[in-house]
């Protein structure tokens, strides 16, 4: 019972940082822009995070919880969605193909937050020296008697809220018919440009939440080159499509991710390679959810059609 | 009636690059008033009410709308103008419902409840005698149902004035008298109606006015009332011109091909040709007039193996060497070919279809042959000989025999796909629209090479739109209408009254028979 609870918990802490990728690439994604750049932007918000955090509890003498969780968060944000930014400006200004340029975003995410990674960890004196104890232990905070901190409920919220905002608005009804047929959007008067642009960057920052929470609370404030991020990031794309595009769907899908994630920890007597195997598990789950949704062929649950595409209005 | 003006164009006028859509047409558009705007195929009628729905805009000329001098930048700008547009090919979002595609784009208003908009819709559907499910999606929309959703879209936004493009080619006679009850009822509800046809019953039934465009220009109009089908077909058709083509009599004609009660399903299920029987002979240039369309694509690409023909039609290819018959139908490209059957197909599509544009004339020489080679490299020399041959004997303009034929200029492209497929000796040669776009001396280039063909023995088919060019060059002219064979002429003489009425007119009961060998 013990190491049902504790996998569940786990799960619950993993499934977290995806859940945050997810739903803001979701975003992205109903706009008609399929941003794999996902990770690259989670690393930048994580180190931005980690930087500020870093810097602010360095220069002052006695940090305040407060101003640190603001420090962190608001240097989350601004890197992502200055991530966002180049992402929507290529490929929605100068319309670049979006596979390529989502991926470079990505390499290009891991190298900085890498790099700055390795220079913060040399000025706090060598590899794993790096500590932030206030911050995080701001984002610790949660409800009392239950080891959360407080961006697992908030991942929760803005499930909710971007479900909301999909389904039950007007802007979200306009946001949907840009990424399903932007000309059909563009002869009802909509602003395409503004709406991807939107849509890319406040899902940036969404996702980018996702690695402000797994620096200062998964990972407790420290930081590690070994691209575990990046391949969170990974899973929170293919969790958009095990979500079929549907914020709300992404809480439990990012906990079933977490559980199959940690599932080869309670397995006994996996060996290194055949943990590696069920590692495998939530990419093979995305597989068969992605056979299983083009078998029932249920258009509400397909991707965006347009997306990948650029828009020109003199395509006409 | 009423007749206060809605619309004014006044001079308008409009170019894509050298060629001319719209040349100074003025044109009233009243209240209360049905007007119908009819046209041959390219005769700008489309391109006109586009610069009025805001997708294109006008080179020279005014606009007015209700006196008001505007200038309609946009969709959007043509509807705050409560101008409304329902185009052939529809605007909707597939996965939205029928009510999430009308109120898209609208400004959320917070006093109106979802309630209330709905209410909205339904008022309009009551006022104008629609049905829709608006729960619906669309993508469970038969064609019929989407075309009156877009009109319940363009009221609901408050359209006054309303542009129909062809709204009745895709519907079934039934669902063409809803449309028009629904017009009537919008003209009783004082709005500006203007439907774009080149059906010239349906103008005679529904319209209060017709006005008429040939070649870009405005060419008339009359009250409905006054008018009957010869005088609007020979409005829209015009004066015979003189062109000069030459035409030799056939020599030694052979059936080549026979055709019989070949019918093609389009995409909805609906025949694109249907029934269809006639025969082709060699040394001839048998003439296909219709509008656009009406199963042209089909029919020619039924005989090429492209489109599924429906069980109990038959295409019988007779060489007319050895007098070898060989159905076609069952058979694809590649089969036709190797089974020594020497096809040319010069589609409408000229860089989809018939071309790669990114290859130059080489590469693209080389796709009609490859196969033919058994080496493991492809030897590039043969295609680029070809290549050079068709520069030099049809002067086509390109830097290069490697220059990619999507740069060069329209008839440079047509020059290179005619060259090609005349290359491989053919015995029949279908064309499609192969003077589309092209100036009017590289268009006496290909009636030539196609005359020169024809004197060669072979069986050519010419796809065309201009009428004066189908009388001029063409020994047999089939004029297809609905997808049916509607007269077979004699092109030495048939006027072009003749051709136009039955482009556009099915008469009773008898298909005619005139012509035919």
């Amino acid at each position: 019972m013990d190491g049902l609870f504790t996998l569940i918990q786990s799960a619950i802490a993993f499934g977290t940082i995806i859940m945050f990728g997810c739903v803001g690439e979701t975003l992205s994604e109903k706009g008609g822009n399929l941003n794999l750049g996902v990770p690259g932007i989670m690393y930048l918000g994580g180190i931005a995070s980690l930087a500020g955090a870093y810097g602010y509890e360095n220069a002052v003498e006695n940090p305040s919880k407060v101003i640190a969780f603001i420090v962190a968060l608001v240097c989350a944000v601004a890197a992502s969605v200055f991530g966002g930014l180049i992402y929507s400006f290529l490929t929605i200004s100068l319309r670049a193909n979006q596979n390529v340029t989502g991926l470079t975003l990505t390499i290009f995410g891991s190298g900085v937050a890498n790099f700055f990674g390795g220079s913060l960890s040399k000025l706090a004196g060598g590899v794993g020296q790096i500590s932030v104890p206030v911050t995080s232990s701001a984002y610790k905070v949660g409800i009392p008697g239950v080891n959360f901190g407080i961006l697992v409920y908030v991942a929760i919220v803005v499930a909710f809220v971007a479900q909301y905002f999909l389904t039950g608005t007007r802007k979200g009804l306009n946001l949907r018919a840009v990424g399903e047929n932007p000309a059909t959007a563009d002869a009802a008067g909509v602003n395409i440009v503004k709406y991807k642009y939107l849509a890319t960057c406040i899902g940036a920052a969404i996702s980018g939440l996702g690695g402000l929470y797994y620096v200062m609370d998964y990972t407790k404030g420290t930081w590690a080159n070994d691209g575990s991020l990046e391949n969170l990031g990974w899973l929170a794309l293919a969790l958009v499509i095990f979500t079929m595009w549907k914020p709300l769907n992404a809480i439990w899908g990012a906990y079933v991710f977490g559980v199959l994630f940690w599932l080869y920890y309670y397995v006994p007597g996996l060996g290194r390679s055949s943990q590696e195997l069920f590692k495998m598990i939530p990419y093979v789950v995305t597989i068969i959810v992605l056979i299983i949704v083009s078998m029932r062929n249920k258009r509400e649950n397909q991707a965006p059609a347009s997306l990948g595409e650029a828009y020109f209005r003199e395509d006409r | 009636m009423n007749h206060d003006i809605a619309i004014k164009m006044v001079g308008v006028s409009k170019y894509f690059g050298e060629v001319v859509a719209n040349d100074k047409v003025n044109l009233e558009i009243y209240k209360g008033e049905i007007l119908a705007l009819l046209g041959e195929n390219g005769s700008g009628k489309t391109s006109l009410m586009n610069m009025l729905s805001g997708i294109y805009f006008p080179d020279e000329g005014q606009i007015y709308v209700n006196g008001k001098e505007v200038s309609i930048r946009s969709p959007k700008d043509a509807f705050d103008l409560k101008i409304g547009m329902i185009h052939q090919h529809f605007k909707l979002v597939d996965i939205f419902s029928a009510a999430e595609n009308i109120v898209l784009g609208l400004p959320a208003d917070r006093k109106k409840s979802k309630k209330d908009v709905i209410a909205g819709i339904n008022d309009v559907c009551d006022t104008y005698g629609f049905e829709m499910d608006l729960n619906k999606k669309v993508y469970d929309m038969s064609v019929s149902e989407k075309q009156t959703l877009e009109i319940i879209k363009a009221l609901y936004r408050g359209a006054d004035i309303l542009i129909l493009d062809e709204p009745t080619a895709v519907l079934t006679p039934q669902e063409v008298e809803k449309l028009f009850n629904v017009m009537d009822n919008m003209r009783k509800n004082n709005k500006a109606v203007v439907i774009i046809t080149h059906k010239l019953h349906e103008v005679l039934s529904i319209s209060d006015r017709v006005a008429i465009l040939r070649k870009g220009s405005f060419a008339g109009e009359v009250a409905t009332a006054k008018a009957n089908e010869q005088m609007l077909t020979e409005m829209m058709v015009g004066e015979k011109i003189e062109l000069n083509i030459e035409r030799s009599e056939p020599q030694n004609s052979k059936k080549v091909l026979d055709i019989k009660h070949v019918t093609c399903l389009n995409q909805y299920g609906m025949p694109a040709i249907d029934d269809v029987s006639f025969e082709v002979y060699s040394g001839e240039i048998l003439g296909i007039a219709g509008i656009s369309g009406c199963g042209q694509k089909e029919l020619l690409e039924a005989i090429a193996g492209l489109q599924e023909v429906s069980e109990g039609g038959q295409i019988i290819f007779t060489d007319p060497d050895t007098g070898h018959d060989e159905e076609l139908i069952g058979m694809n490209p590649r089969a036709i070919k190797e089974k020594g059957i020497a096809l040319s197909f010069v589609p409408e599509d000229r860089l989809g279809m018939g071309l790669v544009g990114s290859m130059g004339m080489t590469g693209n020489m080389m796709l009609k042959n490859y196969r033919e080679q058994s080496k493991v490299f492809i030897d590039r020399s043969s295609a680029d000989e070809l290549a050079n041959k068709i520069k030099e004997e049809l002067g086509v303009v390109t830097p290069g025999v490697d220059t990619p034929v999507g740069r060069l200029s329209g008839g440079n492209v047509q020059k290179v796909l005619v060259g090609r497929e005349i290359a491989a000796s053919p015995k029949v040669l279908m064309t499609a629209y192969a003077v589309r776009g092209l100036d009017i001396n590289t268009s006496y280039t290909i009636y030539n090479l196609l005359n020169e063909q024809k004197k060669k023995g072979v069986a050519v088919i010419y796809v065309g739109e201009d009428l004066d060019v189908l009388v001029e060059l063409c020994d047999r002219i089939l004029v297809l209408c609905d997808g049916k064979v509607n007269a077979i002429f004699d092109g030495r003489n048939v006027t072009k009254d003749e051709i136009g009425l039955k482009m556009t007119y099915i008469g009773k009961g008898d298909v005619q028979k005139n012509g035919q060998k």
